[in-house]
């Protein structure tokens, strides 16, 4: 079943997250996921359901946020750049505590406050962030539409494996507006109270533990339900790559563009295709290995500087030898720039 | 099996399996814990207590009690409390933390749950310095103090006075908050102003926020006699009972 609507990607976010089972928001001022927070109010104050705190910090929020998730509620936060630096404490801590936290992450250019509106530079800190291992799940939205379906997906991933769970945008993604079909997401798996308010048989939540040993256990398992997840959750699209000789490997924004241009190629006879991984963590390695097996070039295109490459070269190895390199931190990529960089190598 | 109480006059709300506590001998948290203990057995609210601890010494309370705890760190025990009572309004929900925690890293959170008057208990241990971590130099350090990173004792006119938390936040909380302070010195003070800081949560739905000071002899390198000493010393700095705001200061 899907639905027309006149939105913005931010917009979509915010009615995602509410189809997703959403119940609370905590977050700070920060472009471009501000709109995030504005939309969520604005729904709040049509739905007493609904609640929200602006809170001081981005820290405060996600360890608010925290809070809300332990009694139960499907609770989330957005924010971007220096706010997602904030951010890895309390998301840190969510690891460690298998505590099913969701965030939007709407990506600025970085370091540090960088620019305000686009990059896919805070790949690296989505995916890999905190002071442990870095045990989270990681979509890339490519569009509106999936803003949406993403936006109430995130919440069923997280209290399904309790891991956090992000979506990654950017605000060319966000504050576009465009008209298209929302399709209704799954049923959305329910929440449950983690601290369970049993005085005969009390929940404790350990943050901190007395030795080497006991923790490494609890690593282990967590790192064991992190492997089980993978198959279930790496997700992926293929567009055009039977075939192919040519393959782009892209997310987000920048895939929506890569898109496009395939077509293009096809149409002057390249036999050009895309990977555009849904998740960036877990990637969904079967799926990129084998079908970049028999093609001749393969592009890693992104805003940032080796981000998304890294990723993939960790989990892909043998992509190392015929990755073309297309970097353009913080900036970002046409169409026509895309076919010209395939057409030219050719 | 008797309980705790039965045998050693301990609080019913208490975990039987984590005593012993794996505090220090003499260690001024642990009365505070029997304390606290002794308000929720009286008031009868151990069903419906959640409370969120720190970083610190007061990490070692993760199993304490007989009802839910969640460990976080750096005075974030405020934030977490903030969005669970927002989430189940019924529960009495109370951070507990340590000075370095609520008037150094954490203060930010502390500051803004009391303007927002979020309706948690925020209890702040004050013994003048960083434990768990060696003693080393807090904000609440007195003028003077020898501690691991004041080997000269602290110098105020670098690291500032002595830090009046409660002071502090009474001047921006919300007129319905309840703030105070005690000191281990006085058991039914201690007790007296918990059951009170809980009750205005129940009641009144506001914040509250209690100080208490406590002693290191650990970190303090003292014996029970001088530590009361020190403490003695402390309450002459930082005085007791219900802080009142400074109307002279708008």
């Amino acid at each position: 079943m899907s639905e027309k609507k006149f939105i913005t990607g931010n917009e979509a976010a915010v009615l995602g997250a509410i189809e997703g089972g959403a119940e609370m928001f905590f977050g700070y001022p920060i472009t471009p996921a501000t709109e995030i927070l504005e939309g969520w109010i604005n729904k709040a104050s049509e739905d007493k359901n609904l609640q929200y705190l602006q809170a001081e910090d981005e820290i405060a929020s996600g360890f608010a946020t925290i809070g809300a998730i332990l009694a139960g509620k499907k609770a989330f936060t957005a924010t971007a750049g220096v706010g997602n630096v904030l951010m890895q404490d309390p998301i840190s801590m969510a690891e460690n505590e298998r505590l099913p936290f969701v965030g939007i992450i709407a990506q600025r250019g970085g370091p540090s406050t960088g620019t305000v509106i686009y990059s896919q530079q805070e790949v690296n800190l989505t995916a890999l962030g905190g002071n442990g291992d870095g045990l989270r799940i990681v979509y890339s939205a490519s569009n509106v539409a999936e803003c949406y379906e993403l936006s109430a997906k995130i919440f069923s991933t997280a209290w399904k494996y309790n891991f956090p769970t992000f979506m990654l945008t950017d605000g060319y993604l966000g504050k576009q507006k465009i008209t298209t079909a929302l399709n209704k997401p799954l049923r959305p798996f329910p929440a449950r109270k983690i601290l369970k308010e049993d005085s005969l048989n009390p929940t404790h939540i350990r943050n901190c533990f007395g030795s080497e040993p006991e923790f490494a256990k609890v690593l282990q398992r967590n790192i064991s339900d992190y492997k089980f997840l993978i198959d279930k959750v790496a997700q992926s699209e293929s567009y055009k790559v039977s075939g192919a000789t040519d393959i782009i490997l892209a997310h987000g924004s920048v895939a929506a563009a890569a898109k496009s241009a395939i077509d293009d190629l096809r149409a002057d006879g390249v036999k050009a295709g895309l990977i555009r991984p849904i998740t960036l963590r877990p990637l969904d390695t079967k799926a990129i290995r084998s079908q970049i097996k028999n093609a001749q070039r393969v592009y890693v295109i992104e805003s940032a500087f080796e981000q998304f490459a890294r990723l993939l070269v960790y989990i892909v190895p043998e992509l190392a030898s015929k990755m073309i390199k297309v970097f353009k931190p913080a900036v970002g990529f046409t169409p026509e720039e895309i076919y010209k960089i395939v057409k030219d190598n050719k | 099996m008797k309980t705790l109480d039965e045998q050693f006059g301990m609080p019913a709300c208490f975990n039987v399996k984590s005593k012993p506590s794996l505090f220090c001998p003499g260690c001024g948290e642990s009365m505070i814990l029997k304390h606290l203990g002794n308000v929720i057995d009286s008031e009868k609210i151990g069903s419906k207590i959640t409370l969120a601890i720190d970083i610190g010494c007061t990490l070692l309370s993760w199993n304490y009690f007989s009802f839910d705890t969640i460990q976080t760190h750096h005075g974030r025990s405020v934030p977490v409390s903030v969005g669970y009572k927002m989430a189940n309004g019924k529960r009495i929900v109370i951070a507990l933390m340590g000075d370095g925690g609520a008037y150094a890293i954490g203060l930010q959170s502390l500051l803004h749950a009391a303007f927002r008057n979020d309706p948690i208990l925020a209890i702040v241990i004050n013994n003048t310095e960083y434990s768990m971590t060696g003693g080393q130099m807090a904000p609440t350090s007195l003028p003077g103090e020898i501690t691991a990173t004041s080997p000269l004792g602290k110098n105020a006119s670098i690291f500032g006075p002595a830090f009046h938390g409660p002071e502090l936040v009474r001047q921006i909380a919300a007129p319905g908050a309840f703030i105070a302070r005690a000191t281990v010195s006085n058991p039914t003070m201690v007790e007296t102003v918990i059951a009170r800081a809980i009750n205005n949560q129940i009641e009144n739905k506001s914040f509250s926020m209690v100080e208490i000071l406590s002693i290191c002899p650990t970190n303090w390198k003292m014996n029970a006699a001088e530590s009361f000493e020190f403490l003695a010393k402390l309450e002459k700095v930082y005085p007791v009972g219900e802080i009142i705001k400074n109307k002279n200061i708008k």
